[in-house]
Parts: structure tokens; sequence; C-alpha cells
């Protein structure tokens, strides 16, 4: 007797726990859905408010007073000049950094400390990055509020990206790699940049694109240093017609970027400017996307592919 | 090697040696290390500016009434330095947000590591890796544009610049961090655990609650703790949807600004370089860089203590 009710409890229980599992998968889909909705939502806004505004003339007009002939002109092509300057700073640096971790580094106190410093950078807030930018850059170094200064204040902040993805593409090549070329009499250098380089390149462009993306929608910093909202003018042409037929001029001038032309449009209380607002918003979140899926596209066929 | 064959070396005892080689190699050990010392120049950077222009600050204001002052009007020619507006903005839309993505940052988390199958989890990691890069003026546009009228309709009251939105629309955007660190952290637990607990007769939950989530605590607390940073330091979000009237108050529901917000509102001005109006976002800058420096070493400590070694 006694027996069958013991049973008959823990076939209860057993039924109450494997409700509860059943529960909980329930909610785990539903948490998957609400971020996954939210992201339809916050794209469907964008569409419907911003499609209409994405013509032609969007991308070849200056800003102007009146909404529906307002335009991104000045803002993409300060964003495409203020990624160059961030992408050649930011690029080597990082490599550079993430080789000398792997590769060169003893195990010392030293190394510790700049990899805690890298991974503790990667937390700073942007906009920190920004004040340092704007007092270091823009006043102390003289470089006022110019494509420079923001290139350079956007290369700091990924800078952490770039050298971590540098790290863990270099940590996956196996240590038979070195083994053979050192055996063949190549130097450190050699084995590096004839074989450790070129394997980890596809993770490392990862890392690289994963960190322009980034940067390409950060605002915070650039405000700080003192961009304008307003920019009618484009910077000067970086080819010239005489000799040396390039000129870097356009390293100061005054510049605007998407996402502060967004963030001024957003800020007007006009509502057709949010209209303006909504499809800068559309062709930034393309934009980071596109680079986001390449991205992961990039890795996903890495880790197919290799296989040492 | 033949000892007789050594004598016709150039030079002896360096087989293959050439000084040409070994100075470009020097040379560029050195360039690589010079880049990597670069990162520890960037965070003494940091520090050395904000404290330099935060120490011209507290010449001109007591710490002690930055640090209890109630009301913050740099700008006004009745100017008032109290801090804990702006604090007090900081900490309640990290909260709202907080709320929001570590709970359902950690149910995804576990639901994709130990229950959702292969083919849901390769969809929709990336998919969150996505929602992480969007860029985050978006999500203020989002929060100020759509999110906002929604709470309208359930709060009639609520104004159009508040912190419940920008909080909640933040902590959206806050997920995929701490799910992804979240189940990283789970899933280096090794699988003789599970099996383990599996072969005693628990559940999947169980399993992930009772085994799999103590083992993972220290990576679960950092995953936690970069969520924490992220809402502390998020700028356009609260700048856009929040308002940027400095407000010392501990509702959600009211307009306030937050320390990131506030030194956007000034940036946006035309302050002259060297004014105490130009310090104060230095001041504030390093309030914020204090913030989450905390939150990090606290981080840093809980890992420590509870790490587990396989």
């Amino acid at each position: 007797m006694k027996t069958e009710k013991n049973i008959k409890e823990i076939r209860r229980m057993i039924a109450r726990h494997k409700r509860w599992d059943l529960i909980f998968l329930v909610t785990g889909i539903f948490a998957l859905m609400i971020a996954v909705l939210t992201f339809v939502a916050l794209f469907a806004q964008m569409v419907i408010d911003g499609m209409p505004r994405l013509t032609w003339d969007f991308f070849i007009s200056f800003p102007s007073r009146h909404p529906e002939s307002a335009g991104i002109l000045s803002a993409w092509v300060g964003t495409t000049l203020v990624m160059l300057v961030t992408a050649f700073s930011a690029v080597p640096l990082g490599i550079g950094a993430g080789i000398y971790l792997e590769e060169y580094a003893a195990k010392n106190i030293f190394t510790e400390i700049i990899e805690i410093n890298v991974t503790n950078l990667a937390g700073v807030p942007s906009i920190i990055y920004g004040l340092l930018a704007l007092g270091l850059f823009v006043y102390q170094l003289g470089f006022g509020q110019s494509i420079l200064a923001a290139g350079l204040a956007l290369a700091l902040l990924i800078l952490p990206i770039v050298i971590v993805a540098t790290r863990e593409a270099i940590r996956s090549i196996p240590v038979t790699i070195r083994e053979g070329a050192y055996a063949l009499g190549a130097t450190k250098w050699q084995t590096v940049s004839d074989h450790i380089l070129p394997y980890s390149s596809a993770g490392i462009l990862t890392g690289v694109i994963i960190g322009l993306a980034r940067a390409i929608g950060e605002t915070a910093p650039i405000i700080t240093i003192g961009a304008l909202t307003f920019i009618a003018f484009l910077p000067p042409s970086p080819v010239k017609s005489e000799f040396p037929f390039i000129s870097f001029e356009w390293l100061e001038a005054p510049f605007t970027v998407m996402p502060i032309q967004m963030f001024n449009w957003v800020s007007r209380p006009e509502e057709e400017f949010q209209f303006n607002a909504a499809a800068a918003g559309l062709i930034l979140v393309v934009m980071t996307l596109t680079m986001n899926g390449l991205a992961i596209y990039l890795r996903y066929r890495m880790r197919k592919n290799i296989k040492w | 090697m033949a000892v007789g064959s050594r004598t016709k070396l150039k030079h002896p005892g360096k087989l293959g040696y050439s000084f040409t080689r070994h100075l470009r190699e020097r040379f560029i050990e050195l360039l690589l290390f010079l880049a990597a010392l670069f990162s520890v120049g960037i965070t003494i950077a940091i520090v050395v500016m904000l404290v330099k222009e935060s120490l011209i600050f507290f010449q001109h204001v007591s710490i002690w009434e930055f640090l209890t002052g109630t009301q913050w009007t740099p700008l006004f020619d009745d100017a008032k330095y109290g801090i804990l507006p702006l604090l007090s903005g900081t900490l309640v839309s990290s909260m709202v947000a907080l709320l929001v993505a570590i709970p359902l940052g950690t149910i995804i988390a576990i639901y994709l590591s130990e229950f959702a199958p292969f083919s849901v989890r390769e969809v929709a990691k990336p998919f969150l890796e996505l929602l992480g890069g969007v860029p985050t003026i978006v999500y203020g546009y989002f929060a100020l544009l759509f999110v906002t009228p929604i709470l309208q309709i359930i709060f009639p009251e609520l104004p159009g610049f508040n912190l419940l939105s920008a909080g909640l629309v933040m902590g959206i955007m806050i997920i995929p961090y701490v799910s992804s660190l979240t189940e990283d952290a789970m899933r280096a637990v090794p699988m003789n655990l599970r099996e383990g607990s599996y072969a005693m007769g628990a559940t999947r939950l169980q399993t992930a609650v009772r085994v799999v989530m103590p083992a993972a605590f220290s990576g679960i607390a950092a995953a936690y703790i970069l969520g924490i940073s992220r809402a502390v330091g998020e700028t356009m979000v609260v700048a856009i949807a929040a308002g940027m009237q400095p407000n010392f108050t501990w509702n959600p529901m009211e307009p306030a600004a937050t320390i990131t917000a506030y030194i956007v509102q000034v940036s946006l001005g035309d302050l002259p370089h060297g004014s105490v109006g130009y310090q104060t976002i230095f001041a504030a800058g390093l309030t914020l860089l204090l913030l989450t420096l905390v939150f990090n070493i606290i981080g840093h400590l809980l890992r420590k203590y509870y790490r587990e070694i396989y």
C-alpha cells in the first residue's frame, strides 16, 4: 500500500518538474521573441517613416531649413572621410598590438598590465573617449573640431575591438605552423608576416569590420568634440588637379556625420524633420547591419573551411 | 657540424647570423611593442585629462557641494553644482534598463544554452549579435517616437520625455551583451556536470538553474557587470528620449538628465574653452568613469572569488 502511494507521489513530482521545464521552454522562446519583435518594430518604424524620403535628391542635397529639400550629402561625405582616418589609425595600431601581445610578449607583470588595460578600455563609456578627444586632440594638440580629431577619437574607441579580434585570430593558429617555420630557419618576423598574418587575416578582418560598424554609428564622442550640426559645404577634395595631386586639407575641415545629422533632425520640433531622421536612421541601420552581417558571414565561412 | 669547417665562417659560433637581419627584427619588435604600449597610453591620457580639468573645477566648487548638492544648474547665472540630480537620472534609467536586460538576457541565455536545438541557436546567436550592432542613436529615435507614444496610451499622464521609455529601450539594447556572454559562460561548463545531473533524474531546468548556473557564476557575473557599465555609460538613448533637464527624482515616469546627457547638452552649445561650464563636463565625466570603475572592480572581485576551475 505504502509503496504504491509513494510511486504515485513520485509520478506527480516528475510531472510537476516536467511541467516547469515546459513552462520555461515557452518563457525562453517568448523572451527571444521580445528581442526579435522589438527589432522588427524598430526596422518597420524606420522604413514606414523614412522610405518616402529616400530619393536620389536626399543623397545629393545639403541640410536645409526646409525639411523636404534637406539631404545628407555633407553627412555621408563626412562619415566616409572620418572612417578613413579611423581605419588608417586603428587598424595598424590594433593589429600591431595584437601581434605583440600574442607572439612577442613575455609572460610578466608588464604584459599582464597591458592585457588588463585593453579589457578595461573596452568597457569605458564612449562619451569618455569624446572628452579625451576634446581635451587632447581639439585643444592640446590644436586639431580643432576637425575630421582628424573625430577620426582619431573613434580610432581610440575601436582599438580594443581590433586588438581582441587580432589576438583571437592569432591564437587559433596551431603552434605546429610556427615550429615548421622556425625549423626552416625563419626569423620571428618572417614567421609572423609570412604565416601568422595571412592565416589570421580573415579573423582580423572580421574584427575590423565590426569595429568600423560600431564607429559609424557612434554619436556621443563626436558630439562631445563639438562637431557642427549644420554643415552646408563639403570639405576640400583630397584629389587635386596639379602636383602632387593629393591634398590633406580635408583633415582639418569642419564636418558632420550621419548620426549627428540624424540627432539634429530628431531634436527638431517639426514633424517633417522626423521623417528625415528616419530616412537617415534607415541608411545607418542598413549600413551597420550589412557590415555586421558580412563579419558574421566571414566568421561562419572561416569556421567551416579551416581545419588545421 | 665538423669542427674544421667552423674556422672558415665569418662569424665564428654564430651560424647564419646577420647583423642587419638582427637589427630589423629588433626594430619590428620595438614597433609592435610601442603599438601595445599605446593602449596603456590611452588609459593614462583619459585619467590625466579628466583629473586635470576636474581639479581646476574643484578649485571653484567644493567637493562637498558637488557630491551633496541637489541642484545642477551650472549654466545659469545663479550656478549650482550638485551632481545628485544627474546621478539619480543615471541610476534610475540604468535600473529600468537592467530590470529588462538581466532577466530577459539570462532567460534567453539559458534557453539557447540548455534548451534550444542546434538550428535555433545557429540562427538566434547571429541575430542577437546584429541587434547589438544597431547604432544607439537609432534606438533613441525608436524610444522617443515609438515606445513613448505606446506608453502614453497606458499611462496618459506620462510626459513626452521620460526615463521609463529610455530605460526600457536601453534594456532591450543591452540584452545581446548580457545573453551572449552569459551563454558563453554556461556553455563553457563541462558536459559531464550536466550528465551527472541528468543521471540523478534532474530536468533540464533544474540542471540549468542548480548545476550549470552556479558553475558558470563568475562568467555570468562578468556579463551582468558589462551590462551595468553599458547602461550607466549609454548616452544617445537617454539624451534623446529622457530630455536634458536635470531633475532630482527617483521616479522613472519623469523627465531627467543623466551624466552623459548633460555632457551632450553642454557640447551642443558653444562653451568657451577654459570656462567653468567647460570644466563641469570633465568633472561629470570623471564621476561617470569612477562609477563604471567601481562596477568593474566589483565584477573583478566576484570573478576572482567564485571562479570554478575544471
